[in-house]
């Protein structure tokens, strides 16, 4: 179910390997370790809410939907006039976003090659 | 449980508490025993690895990630051997006169706040970065702002060998930033005084503290603590509350003190930020050189905002800007075009804003987005759009406007477009024994700049008070 919404917040996350994927989830998993309990309770009832409250709206799970219809759920999520819903999309799309770059090669994807030794690295 | 023995003891490591520590160490010439307890680790310097997740896990409370009461907004904390002067980008600004008289402190005076912070001006390397060293993402802000007219400032900075590696928030990798980490423990210890890392005081019982140290994770960053895992009651004669301004109020509400303190976690601000990013048509040098080299605070008085340049990390980037999916990828792919800018309100006191204990004892930051910062806020993103435009920028991403991405085209309707209406929290960065309290929480109000010079001149001043009264404190 979380693999759907991370390939809903980041569509590339769909060309990744089992590696990979083992890899992002080991990065959310680390970064939800020690946080307070109360927050990943949350956080695996708004998942659920995710993935079942499309039912009654489109007949289907959040996982089984077309990805145009899933964009549009999360899209109303988003923009959602309740605080609570909208804050804990954010906190999904941050979970998600947080597993696909920050990984190294989820950042070497984009461009990003940081260097310890800065200038010297590129010749300056 | 541990037993353990101290004069004085200093919770906390950061501005305040290493300050202290390097304030008081000379006592322990004369026999006095001092610890400071870090509720964080202490890294070797090659254990800095400048990668985004793994340093935020170790050197931020909660990884960087601690979320306001309502979840509206992050609060990134330095948590470790230097506490948030190892993880900020060194900037070093003197409190503004205007600032210190609107605190109206009572014995505190402009005079000798800056006394106090030119000591560590001097202590801790600041100075200017060479115009060469300064980087495209930076000289584009200066431009930008030189074409509408504005006044740029330059950054010091309190750097020494700075290698340009541009990962200062994750703790500088070479060693390069000259935080409390490199300064003032240092010294402290070199004096006798003792740090204990790992080492989390969870209340003060009159003239005991009821600490726990914990063990260095498997496979985890840092040195174990110098203490053996466990609980731990220390006595002491004298305590020195230097957590910071969410971390002292919690601890102080988790304890019993012999006063009640009806003004205890009030009074929070936090400066929140939102971080602007804005795509160029060419490939500039962004994540190459020191990342924050000049800010603009002529709105700071008519408008409430400070604009700052910045570079952030992909992770972060990708979480500040708004929206999902393949708009949101778009923009991402352009990393190495990409400028930024930080936009930073001068959020004041208010009674809605405030720090309590949860259950479990941990802090609870209340904050609430006055209508007063959403529009500075606002008026701070219309004003970095010009100044990205007007460096050339083919399309900004602004997150309190109609459109998410505003291109050049459309940029004469940015006024029309942004507007603190579509601005959506969420995503914003933003005794019996003698206590004292030094660090940003004895702020009365917003500080309007990086405050660690002036958190170092209030430890500063409140060390001389307990070396001055050391015979009578610690007889």
């Amino acid at each position: 179910m979380f693999s759907a919404v991370v390939r809903a917040v980041v569509p590339e996350a769909d060309e990744l390997n089992d590696a990979e994927w083992g890899e992002l989830v080991a990065l959310v998993e680390d970064s939800l370790r020690g946080r307070p309990a109360g927050l990943r309770r949350q956080l695996r009832l708004f998942l659920r809410l995710v993935e079942w409250l499309p039912l009654f709206r489109y007949g289907r799970r959040f996982s089984s939907l077309e990805p145009a219809r899933g964009a549009r759920f999360l899209a109303g999520l988003q923009n959602h006039r309740v605080d609570r819903i909208r804050v804990g999309f954010w906190g999904l799309r941050t979970l998600a976003l947080l597993g696909y770059y920050g990984r190294a090669d989820g950042a070497a994807a984009i461009g990003y090659h940081p260097n310890p030794t800065g200038w010297e690295a590129v010749g300056r | 449980m541990n037993e353990r023995e101290y004069d004085i003891v200093i919770i906390g490591s950061g501005a305040g508490g290493g300050t202290v520590a390097q304030e008081l160490g000379p006592l322990c010439r004369d026999g006095a025993r001092i610890v400071v307890l870090e509720k964080g680790p202490r890294l070797r310097d090659d254990e800095f690895s400048g990668r985004e997740v793994e340093m935020a896990q170790v050197l931020y409370e909660d990884g960087g990630g601690l979320l306001t009461a309502d979840g509206s907004m992050t609060l990134a904390m330095g948590c470790g051997y230097g506490g948030s002067t190892t993880v900020y980008t060194g900037t070093s600004i003197a409190a503004p006169e205007r600032v210190i008289q609107s605190w109206n402190v009572p014995g505190l005076g402009y005079e000798e706040v800056m006394r106090r912070t030119r000591k560590f001006i001097e202590q801790n390397n600041v100075h200017y970065l060479k115009e060469e060293r300064i980087n495209e993402n930076n000289q584009l802000f200066v431009e930008g702002c030189r074409r509408l007219g504005y006044d740029v400032e330059q950054f010091p900075i309190n750097v020494k060998g700075c290698r340009g590696s541009s990962l200062c928030n994750l703790g500088c990798p070479n060693q390069a930033k000259q935080g409390t980490n490199r300064v003032q423990l240092p010294r402290a210890e070199r004096e006798g005084v003792e740090v204990v890392t790992r080492c989390e005081v969870g209340r003060l019982e009159g003239r005991t503290l009821i600490a726990r140290v914990t063990q260095k994770p498997e496979g985890g960053k840092g040195e174990p603590s110098p203490w053996e895992p466990g609980e731990y009651r220390i006595r002491a004669k004298v305590v020195v509350a230097c957590a910071g301004a969410v971390n002292t109020p919690a601890l102080l509400m988790r304890s019993r003190l012999p006063t009640r303190l009806p003004r205890l976690g009030h009074g929070f601000t936090s400066h929140p930020a939102l971080i602007l990013v804005a795509e160029h048509e060419r490939s500039i040098s962004n994540f190459v050189g020191h990342p924050k080299s000049y800010y603009l605070d002529e709105f700071v008085e008519s408008e409430g905002f400070i604009l700052e340049t910045c570079m952030y990390f992909p992770f972060t980037t990708a979480k500040s800007l708004r929206g999902f999916g393949a708009p949101h990828s778009d923009f991402m792919r352009a990393f190495p075009r990409l400028q930024m800018i930080l936009v930073l309100a001068c959020d004041h006191v208010d009674p809605s804003n405030r720090v309590t204990v949860d259950g479990d004892g941990r802090p609870v930051v209340h904050y609430r987005f006055t209508p007063e910062v959403r529009n500075a806020l606002a008026r701070g993103t219309l004003t970095a759009a010009r100044i990205f435009f007007a460096a050339g920028a083919r399309r900004v991403h602004v997150p309190a406007a109609t459109h998410t991405t505003v291109e050049r085209e459309d940029s004469e309707r940015l006024e029309e477009m942004i507007d603190e209406r579509h601005f959506r929290p969420g995503g914003v960065s933003v005794s019996a024994a003698r206590l004292f309290v030094a660090d940003a929480s004895l702020f009365p109000d917003s500080i309007e700049i990086n405050p660690y010079l002036t958190i170092m001149a209030l430890a500063d001043r409140v060390a001389q008070r307990i070396r001055q009264d050391a015979g009578t404190l610690l007889g």
